[in-house]
């Protein structure tokens, strides 16, 4: 990461409508779980920018996704440094000393965990939907990527995409038996996610 | 006549290379693959084995035997495709002179990262910068269309008679390569019909088996100059042609991209910040807001690297206040950015002014909004006879 979560972002005015940061591992799907939700979007009409950092492709290794969705084209080639979302793919990752840097006020944090968030991460969130996804992922796909699981927590919590719109957009991405599980996947995670307000 | 809408659909960087060298039939694809370039090859692959393009692959061991590949089949009349990245570039180092030399029209996709030097599995545009004096054509892009319509453009140019030349288009690794964003993907009959023209040009020289033929620089002493005379004469005619397809792409599909420079709100600017690649669309976003300061800034991208847009700069960079060239690599042996080196070099015909260096983005580092912010700021200082510093680095300074 470079640090560069950590950077200070001034200017909030000039950048996109929406930011979603997502933290994974290599492995846990956080790349595809970016381009299916810039899909997603992308069938709503909106425009996205969507792009992981990592060194290598390799198993277990951190990984940052970031999403920008707005109403008008998106220039900036850029980090995020000012989330509206966190989605946690990892629950390890919640120890990361930046991962809450930058959260706007009014956040919102999809967090896999097989756990009880017993009380708020962060004071700028706002909407907490946490959710076993990687129990689920192991039941519905028989390996542990969440990431679709995630996507459908993230679909409920947040409100900002129809959950239509992201079953359809799977089907871009995989297919045949593949598509079925992670379909089964995503719409537990839309219908289980325990949604918190702060 | 004008092209067809295409089909919008979200890719990365790398799926839009792999699909617009599809669009252009290369006959023979050699690609070896490397981070952050893979997928430019396997989709490459993918394609063939799955009936979407009928072209030959060679697989080899290593990079320096894909361009030896690509190459000898365009020497041997094939239109041709390779990709690659960083280490694999400098891998290729001997053979991407020789195919210049040969002046084989070999259209090849480079994903700029960091070359050896430091391990570093990250992007920056030191790679390119490493064969800057290589006899090669070197566009670079900004966005994921401008990676799709730049390929079919360098088709039309490398395989143009009055060129024939290679052509390496250059984009940045991590930050546009796995960039998932919405595309218009032309239809294939519509690059067929914007690559006809190609067709109807004299046979260039080509390789017969059974038929002895002379090809490439093995020229002594005046034979050499000659050769080599032919080779800087075509680049230096490479320049106008770059324009000229810019503007019939324009024509026929409705997008173009200003050639071999864009310029981005020049018109009555005081100052001017000059970069490349994907820190262009972050640096429109600073120039409209600035605007709304008051401040008179404008952009220019440099889209052709080589041969240097000296001309159509000279003619945007004459009379200004100040510059500022931001870069995402380093010149070693010289006090600045390789792009403000050769900005200052244009002195004589732009007259002294301060020209600020600004290097970075290396390694993967971000050029953000608060960087580029911060190069207006100290620009427009400049431009108003404050001090400033000739070269910042600067992530060495947050």
């Amino acid at each position: 990461m470079n640090g560069a979560v950590g950077a200070e972002y001034e200017r909030r005015d000039l950048i996109a409508v929406k930011e979603i940061r997502i933290h994974g591992r290599g492995g846990q799907g956080a790349v595809l779980a970016a381009r299916m939700l810039a899909s997603a979007f992308v069938a709503e009409g909106k425009y996205v920018a969507s792009f992981p950092m990592y060194g290598f492709e390799r198993r277990g290794a951190p990984v940052v996704a970031f999403t920008r969705v707005d109403d008008k084209p998106i220039r900036e080639k850029t980090q995020i440094y000012t989330p509206d979302c966190l989605v946690v793919i990892d629950p390890g990752l919640m120890t990361l000393p930046t991962l809450f840097n930058g959260l706007q006020p009014d956040g919102i944090l999809i967090l896999n965990t097989p756990k009880k968030l017993k009380k708020r991460p962060h004071e700028n969130l706002k909407i907490g939907g946490v959710i076993n996804a990687t129990r689920i992922a192991v039941e519905e796909i028989g390996r542990d990527i969440p990431n679709t699981c995630l996507l459908g927590a993230f679909a409920a919590a947040s409100g900002w995409l129809k959950m239509e719109s992201l079953l359809a957009c799977l089907e871009e991405y995989l297919s045949g038996d593949i598509l079925q599980r992670n379909l089964k996947s995503a719409a537990r995670g839309y219908r289980e996610v325990e949604v918190i307000k702060w | 006549m004008k092209a067809k809408k295409g089909k919008v659909s979200v890719m990365t960087g790398n799926y839009a290379a792999a699909n617009a060298a599809r669009l252009c039939r290369p006959e023979v694809v050699s690609a070896y693959p490397i981070t952050p370039q893979s997928e430019v090859a396997e989709q490459i692959s993918a394609y063939v084995a799955n009936g979407e393009l009928d072209a030959e692959i060679v697989e080899v061991e290593g990079e320096n035997s894909a361009m030896n590949v690509v190459c000898a089949a365009s020497l041997a009349g094939a239109r041709v495709f390779t990709a690659t990245s960083s280490y694999g570039l400098v891998f290729m180092y001997d053979t991407l002179l020789q195919t210049a030399g040969y002046r084989a029209p070999v259209v090849m996709v480079n994903v700029n990262r960091e070359p050896p030097g430091i391990q570093a599995v990250s992007g920056g545009q030191q790679d390119l910068i490493s064969t800057r004096d290589s006899g090669w054509v070197q566009v670079i892009v900004e966005n994921n269309q401008e990676i799709i319509d730049q390929i079919i453009m360098a088709y039309r140019l490398a395989e143009d008679h009055d060129i024939q030349l290679p052509v390496m288009v250059n984009y940045d690794g991590y930050y546009l390569s796995y960039l998932a964003e919405s595309v218009e993907m032309p239809l294939i009959e519509d690059v067929d019909a914007f690559l006809a023209p190609l067709k109807s040009q004299p046979p260039r020289p080509r390789i017969i088996p059974g038929a002895a033929t002379g090809c490439g620089t093995h020229g002594m002493e005046m034979g050499y100059v000659e050769a080599r005379y032919k080779h800087w004469s075509a680049l230096e005619r490479a320049r106008e042609k770059v324009d000229d397809i810019d503007r019939l792409f324009g024509e026929y599909f409705g997008r173009s991209y200003g050639g071999q420079i864009e310029e981005y709100r020049t018109d009555g600017a005081d100052i001017i910040i000059v970069t490349s690649g994907s820190a262009a669309g972050t640096t429109r976003t600073v120039v409209d807001a600035k605007r709304n300061e008051g401040v008179r800034v404008g952009m220019v991208k440099i889209r052709l690297f080589r041969p240097f847009p000296e001309d159509r700069l000279t003619e945007v960079l004459k009379g200004r206040k100040a510059i500022g060239v931001v870069d995402r690599s380093l010149c070693f042996g010289w006090k600045c950015g390789p792009m403000c080196m050769e900005i200052k070099a244009l002195t004589p015909d732009i007259g002294r002014m301060p020209i600020l260096s600004y290097i970075d983005g290396l390694a993967n580092l971000d050029i953000t909004v608060p960087h580029i912010t911060r190069v207006v700021d100290e620009v427009n200082g400049a431009a108003q006879g404050k001090p400033f510093q000739e070269v910042t680095w600067i992530p060495m300074e947050e």
